[in-house]
């Protein structure tokens, strides 16, 4: 993970046309941590969501084979259950719920060592790419994490 | 089983804060109810549940900006109540 760049997801364990299971390395340093706590460092909540969410907005990318861009649009049922503390190993999750016209539901969550850290219930709007720089980068960092090489869950 | 308007009207009254008794046949559901395009997602997604089907708003919206379409079509809630049984009619007929 690069928090201040919001690069969460380093790598995709397993993608399908449902589910993407993926790791996300929490750095020993950042300087998000030295707001979120001085003394007590801890990855903020709202970058777990987007954690999930980016898990949730690849998932949608290798289903439409980046026709259209995922951009988050509601957060539901969020609970945090757990401190995440720098230099944990996140497994994060996706599961597409609803597939509807112009957007994506679906059940999100992060946990460590298969114990439940987080989870929410994610809407997603799928969008025509707005610009051509953002389709690419976005290909760049879905190459950068395997999204295409991923076996099947 | 209650109409496709009923149903409609109560999905809309559950998931937003507009009371159930001020969404009429006539209702616009953008400008009376003041329904706004988030909102709207989540009662697609309650009625696309609800009724088993996939309302294509992507579709309606395009033909409304587009004026191929007058927005009453799809936002007037009794016209809404009629395209949800015409697609509901649509995927029994295509099993």
């Amino acid at each position: 993970m690069r928090l201040e760049y919001f690069q969460m997801i380093d790598r995709v364990l397993a993608v399908g046309p449902e589910s993407i299971e993926a790791e996300a390395l929490v750095p020993a340093a950042s300087p998000v941590f030295e707001g979120h706590f001085p003394g007590y460092p801890l990855v903020p909540g709202v970058l777990l969501v987007e954690t999930m969410a980016q898990a949730a907005g690849y998932l949608l990318l290798y289903r439409q084979d980046f026709a259209r861009m995922p951009f988050l649009a509601a957060v539901k049922e969020a609970k945090f259950r757990n401190f995440v503390p720098p230099e944990t190993r996140l497994e994060v999750s996706a599961r597409l719920a609803h597939d509807g016209s112009g957007y994506a539901v679906l059940r999100t969550g992060v946990a460590r060592g298969g114990q439940r850290l987080c989870d929410a219930e994610l809407t997603l709007r799928t969008l025509p790419f707005p610009t051509p720089e953002l389709e690419a980068a976005m290909r760049a960092q879905a190459e950068r994490i395997g999204l295409a090489a991923a076996p099947r869950p | 089983m209650a109409s496709a308007f009923d149903r409609i009207a109560d999905i809309i009254a559950e998931t937003s804060d507009v009371p159930r008794e001020t969404i009429l046949p006539d209702s616009h559901v953008i400008e009376d109810l003041g329904i706004d395009s988030l909102d709207f997602l989540d009662i697609v997604f309650a009625i696309d549940k609800d009724f088993g089907i996939k309302v294509p708003v992507e579709t309606w919206t395009q033909e409304v900006n587009s004026g191929q379409a007058p927005a009453e079509q799809y936002f007037v809630m009794k016209n809404l109540a009629t395209r949800i049984e015409e697609l509901v009619a649509a995927k029994a007929a295509n099993g």
